[in-house]
């Protein structure tokens, strides 16, 4: 098949971070620092990534501040032409250090926020973090970069909603992310915790279109919906291996962020392989691209271009098999899986991320 | 209302460059990547925040002929709603 080249690189450069989110997407078995690439080593992948046809670098993690090579890594990837996205905590991130990082061309800053009060917000980032967004906040602000403040929503913020939305607002953020949480990671192992009820979901609509509307202009609304209970799944990616790529903080190679869950996957590393040929001929980037890999229902789904038969990570973690469709669809014949999720509402205790 | 006198400028955050990888420009801004039409991209290399739409049109009138200000009205028009072009 045609394969185009990648519009983004999503440079998960460490996952050491100094909060805790029991939502967080990235592995529970986490990467440690001596396992981390080095500086040489990501100058390399921004390089190649460009040279492959990547425009916009996410640096994330993890806290990419925990990285004090960030400032190089900002100045190269810049000076390849990429558009460079810092997405932090906030946390650690002064005026001196961002005034530095948008000289050498930082184009955006993406700030997380766990809830709308104090207590809500230190009790699920597992640290004292709501009044260093704030100022993290001002400060990027203070710089005239373009401020987008993200908020993963679960049963434990969602009625918060309103005050997130004035806390944007607050803020001075251009955008406002209001993603439902995805279940990967130690999201997944938290999900009994985590998952919106009915109830918030329906009362969250009204909240989020008024939003929209008096804010329009102002400041950009994106809703990202709690896919388990929607009757179609996400667009995963654009379809895998299409549009995006990731790499781990040892150097792995994901076609999506979550990939790693995937055991029956093996995975490329850019240590030993260059990224152009990962992108185009690795078994991992080719084992679900376009559609021959699909099975029905998806192979003859007249949804099957809208959705590429969701994501292939929550396949396999639902139900064992990555190449099945997402078991969200309520065409798949794993939907009760999901359902079985939604009418069984856990206890409420979560396992704070290390 | 914009007019003809109203001055468009690149939004915060977007910025208009060349992809030798593609070998065309881009529009680059923090949801993503759009791929301007020559024409568009005609248009926004102008966007400086002093020039109006009618300062606009009559550069380009200096390099290309038939240029009407009601056509680069329309294209900013449509960059302001994909939220490229900002107003002052």
């Amino acid at each position: 098949m045609d394969v185009s080249p990648p519009l983004g690189l999503l440079a998960e450069l460490t996952h050491r971070c100094p909060l805790h989110c029991p939502y967080c997407s990235n592995p529970v078995e986490l990467t440690a620092r001596d396992a981390e690439l080095s500086t040489q080593d990501w100058r390399a992948v921004l390089s190649q990534a460009r040279e492959l046809g990547v425009l916009q670098v996410h640096l994330s993690g993890g806290e990419p501040l925990a990285r004090p090579d960030l400032p190089e890594l900002v100045t190269h990837a810049s000076g390849l032409g990429c558009y460079v996205n810092l997405v932090t905590s906030g946390l650690g991130l002064t005026a001196a250090r961002l005034d530095d990082l948008a000289a050498r061309g930082l184009a955006h800053v993406q700030l997380s926020a766990q809830g709308a009060t104090r207590a809500r917000a230190d009790l699920l980032a597992g640290a004292k973090a709501f009044d260093r967004k704030l100022a993290a906040a001002a400060v990027v602000k203070a710089s005239g970069l373009p401020l987008t403040l993200n908020v993963v929503l679960h049963r434990q913020n969602h009625d918060q909603l309103a005050g997130i939305i004035e806390l944007a607002e607050q803020m001075g953020a251009d955008r406002l992310e209001l993603a439902n949480t995805q279940y990967y990671g130690w999201a997944l192992r938290n999900r009994a915790a985590l998952m919106p009820t009915r109830e918030q979901l329906a009362a969250a609509e009204p909240v989020v279109r008024a939003a929209v509307a008096r804010l329009r202009g102002t400041m950009e609304i994106v809703y990202v919906v709690a896919d388990y209970y929607e009757p179609f799944p996400k667009p995963c990616m654009h379809g895998w291996g299409a549009r995006q790529l990731t790499v781990a903080p040892d150097g792995t190679v994901l076609p999506c962020p979550a990939a790693s869950a995937i055991s029956t996957l093996s995975l490329s590393n850019v240590r030993d392989t260059p990224l152009a040929e990962i992108w185009y001929g690795s078994e991992s980037f080719n084992a679900y691209r376009g559609e021959e890999w699909m099975r029905e229902p998806c192979r003859t789904c007249d949804r099957r271009t809208l959705d590429f038969g969701g994501c292939r990570c929550q396949a396999f973690l639902l139900t064992g098999d990555a190449a099945a469709a997402d078991p969200v669809c309520s065409r798949s014949p794993h939907r009760d899986v999901v359902d079985l999720v939604l009418a069984a509402p856990g206890p409420p205790e979560m396992v704070m991320r290390r | 209302m914009i007019t003809a006198e109203s001055v468009p400028q690149l939004r915060r955050g977007v910025r208009l460059t060349f992809d030798h990888v593609r070998e065309t420009h881009v529009l680059l801004y923090p949801e993503g990547v759009l791929v301007p039409n020559a024409t568009a991209t005609a248009v926004l290399e102008l966007c400086d925040g002093v020039r109006s739409v009618a300062d606009i049109t009559a550069a380009l009138s200096q390099r290309y002929s038939g240029v009407l200000a009601q056509d680069v009205l329309s294209v900013l028009s449509r960059l302001g709603e994909r939220r490229v072009v900002a107003w002052t």
